[in-house]
Order: structure tokens, then sequence, then C-alpha cells
């Protein structure tokens, strides 16, 4: 693999080899020495145009668990601020030996950009870009769903015949997006639900069912129910009328919580807006796998890195 | 080429009998052994050593098996294509013991290094030894097997199949691309 944009890109060979790989990391974090040797003296750049503490330190700790040099670059205070462009910003990082960066960006499409410039030889890994794809955060979910369903037995396995139900801001969610190609590819049916508001003009393409009713998508007894969060920093227009509206008619509350089938389970990808989307009840039962999501994030992250960063990459 | 026979799977299975009780010999029975083998056929080899010792000396404390993977640890990975790794299982901790490691065919040595390396992230064994079905010669590492199931002198252009039922449905031992000249 040279670099990881998009789950969509993704066959169901790669994604279940990254999974495969990623439950070998896991097990790294229950031994005595808690560190590969693997990526010994590369660097890896972790490039973040957008805040996010949650998803800077989860590469950085996989980073740092196959033994590389972390790089942290954020856009804030940086010579970005100053007006660099991204051609820029991407040479100096290949003049100073970078072998991998992983990029968040506003916009839709500038990990694609890097990929593809010539600018810099390193692996490209999407952290996030604009309202276009997540991919680890996706692999991760998938990794999560996988883990719960089929416990030590799920190497080698897809997620087929799971269904899964997506909950929020469709319109902006990459996470969503990357979910629903990954879900789609892995064998997993997803149900997306949200306000009409928030669902792009035209989802013909799209391999998902939509609807608007949480309560009757609640009945139905998804296996996955996957709250997103609503992003207040891409609130930007009348979407819903106020948030206690949203949460009413949208949020996993305690009734939908108890309501729900006792094998489902409850994802979020973090940070939660407890009481917004999501009751303290369902984000601290059982059910809930929003913990585990933030550990196997870095056992994701570790495969990833560890695809895009070892063998020859002359030879690609 | 030409594929030549050297060990059928009734000498496969005289050698690792014979492996099993050399393993007892040396470590005065099963007491702390722990039998590790080395990923794809390594694996299959240790389990058959440890039913064997299980047999010899059913009295003795279940002798412990797994597998150990050494992909991340391996000096070629910046020259060969991406390598899948295969599960690691360290059946509970390995301080102080005896550890085997097994391995289907023992050449450059560099797979043992690698090994060696890996093992130290789980633990300190007392002592590590190798067992090895085919010692083909070669090495380019200060490194050696203690318990050889044969010994086959090649030259680097040959190729040795090891075909273990539990992985490729049968079992033989072969030189390919021998003579030459």
């Amino acid at each position: 693999m040279r670099h990881l944009l998009s789950t969509k890109s993704l066959t169901r060979d790669e994604a279940i080899t990254l999974l495969d790989i990623a439950e070998d990391m896991a097990d790294v974090a229950n031994r005595e020495v808690k560190k590969l040797p693997t990526l010994r003296g590369k660097t890896v750049v972790n490039l973040f145009f957008e805040d996010s503490t949650r998803t800077r330190i989860s590469f950085e700790a996989a980073a740092k668990r196959l033994s590389a040099d972390v790089i942290n670059f954020s856009a804030k205070g940086s010579s970005v601020s100053k007006g660099e462009s991204l051609k820029d910003t991407a040479q100096t990082l290949a003049a100073m030996g970078a072998d991998g960066v992983v990029i968040r960006h506003p916009a839709s499409g500038a990990p694609q950009v890097l990929a593809g410039s010539g600018w810099i030889d390193a692996g490209i890994i999407n952290a996030g870009d604009g309202t276009h794809e997540h991919p680890t955060q996706a692999l991760l979910d998938a990794f999560t769903i996988r883990r719960r369903l089929h416990g030590t037995a799920s190497r080698g396995r897809g997620l087929d015949g799971v269904t899964v139900t997506i909950v929020g801001d469709i319109l902006h969610s990459r996470v969503a997006r990357s979910n629903l190609w990954l879900l789609d590819t892995l064998g997993a049916q997803v149900t997306f639900i949200a306000p009409p508001t928030l669902v792009p003009a035209d989802t013909s393409a799209w391999p998902a069912t939509i609807g608007y009713d949480l309560d009757a998508a609640i009945d139905a007894g998804p296996d996955v129910v996957m709250m997103l969060r609503i992003q207040a920093e891409r609130m930007n227009a009348a979407f819903f009328p106020n948030s206690r509206e949203y949460s009413r008619r949208w949020g996993l509350d305690d009734e939908r919580f108890a309501r729900l089938s006792s094998h489902s389970i409850v994802m979020h990808p973090g940070p939660m807006n407890r009481g917004l989307e999501i009751s303290s009840a369902a984000a601290d039962s059982e059910r809930s796998t929003v913990r585990e999501q933030v550990a196997n994030g870095v056992s994701v992250r570790m495969a990833a890195l560890y695809l895009l960063l070892s063998g020859d990459r002359e030879e690609h | 080429m030409t594929e030549r026979t050297v060990l059928t799977q009734a000498d496969i299975t005289r050698a690792l009998t014979r492996i099993s009780h050399e393993i007892l010999e040396s470590n005065r029975g099963a007491e702390n052994l722990v039998i590790l083998g080395i990923p794809t056929r390594g694996v299959a080899l240790a389990q058959r050593i440890a039913e064997i010792i299980r047999r010899i000396e059913p009295a003795s404390a279940a002798v412990r098996v797994g597998s150990l993977d050494v992909t991340m640890y391996r000096d070629d990975l910046a020259h060969t294509r991406t390598r899948t790794p295969a599960p690691t299982q360290v059946p509970g901790s390995i301080d102080g013991a005896t550890v085997v490691l097994v391995d289907d065919v023992l050449y450059s040595g560099r797979t043992i290094r690698a090994a060696l390396d890996a093992l130290g992230d789980h633990g300190r064994p007392r002592v590590v030894r190798l067992a090895v079905l085919v010692d083909r010669g070669h090495r380019e590492l200060p490194i050696r097997a203690d318990f050889v199931g044969k010994n086959l002198p090649t030259a680097s252009h040959e190729r040795i199949n090891v075909h273990v039922t539990e992985v490729d449905g049968d079992e033989f031992v072969s030189i390919e691309g021998g003579a030459e000249e």
C-alpha cells in the first residue's frame, strides 16, 4: 500500500489484511515491552491544519509504539498562519526526510493533492479531509465491531450481514462517508438516519438506506448504532431549530437506549456531546464501545503505518 | 528443475520424536518448558513436538506451546515487499522458563536473530534453545541449532521445500534445483 487516502478505494482483501494486522498490533499492548522496533529510523510527521487532539495523539502513540520518530506540526502558530502554501510546507517536510505524513486538512482532497503532487515522496495517511473521508476512523470502527461480534476468532473475517445504523450529521460527516464505503466493502448494511436538512441533496450513488425517523430505526434492532457528533464548528446555517429539538428527535436518550435491542452495540467516534446526541447512560453502558474505539484506534493506525512505511517503497 | 525428496512423512515423524527426546533429556524433564514455533510451519512442528513430549512424559506438568511471529523484528523490512505478520501467542509468562524455538529450515540465521529480539520483549527466559527440522548451512550470523532433524548440505542456488500436513495438506522435505553444472 502506497498511501491511505480513502476507504472507497480499499478492496475487501486489503481492508481485511489491515484489520488482521491491527489484531497483531493490539496484542503488543498486552506484553511486557509495549513497543516494536519495526519503523526504527523512520520519521512520521503529523501535519494538522485542523484542531484535533484525539486523532493526533492516537497517531503519535501508534508511530511511537512502532519506534518511529514523530514530528507534530499544527497550522496554528506555524508558518502556515504566515501564509505558507501546502506545496511549500510539503517540500519543507520532504527536505527534512519525512517517510510518512499524516495529514488533516479542512479542504476535501488535500491529502490526494499531497499524494499525487510529487512534492514529497512520503506515504500519506488521510486523517480527515473536509467533508470527504477519515479512513482510519472507519477502520477502527470496523475493527471494533468485528471484535465485539467475533472476539478472538476475528481474523480473516468481514462484516457480512451486520446491520449498522449511523445517526446524525450525514451532510458534513467524513466519518459517515468513510464508514459507508468500508462497511459496504466488508458486507455490512448501512442505514443513515438524520434530519432532512443534514442529508446531502443527492445520495443515489450511496449504497445506504436513508431515513429520518430514529425511533423506527431503533425498533428495527440494528447490530450497531453509531451516533455522530454534532459538529458545532460546521453548523454554519440553520440546520435544525435548536439543540434541544435535535436531541429530542435524533439523540440517543435514555428512553431510546432502553428500547434498543439487547444485542445492539452503541458507538461514537468522540468527542461526545453528552446530553445532545447521546445520553450519559448510553455512553457509559456495557454496550457502549467508546473507550474500546480509542484503544483500537492506536492498533489500527499502527497497522496502517506498518503497511505504508515498511517494505521497499521503490517497488510500488 | 529436478526435485528430490530427502525426508518422507515417516522420516519427519522420527526426527521430531528424536528431537522431543533430546529436549526432554537436556532439560531433564518437561519442567518449565515453553515450545514456541515460528510461523508458518514452525508452529505446526512446535505443536507436534509438544504433543510427543506429553506422550513421553504424561506425568509431567503440561508443556506450554505457542507461536512467536518475527515479522516486525526482521532486518530486511525496508528491502522487500511488505510482509504480512502472523499472530503471536505466548502462553503465560516466559520469565525463568526454558524456551525452545522451533522453525522448519535454518539458513542464514536472520529469522532466529529476529526471534531472539522478539522473545526479549516478552520476558526473560532462563535459557533459549533452537530446534529445526532442516539445517541447510550458509549461516550469515553466529547462530547454531541445538536440536536438528537433518543436516542437509546445500548449494545456495538450491531450494528447500518443507511441507507439513497442517499447512500444506501433504508432508515431505525436498531439494529443488540441484545438479547445476
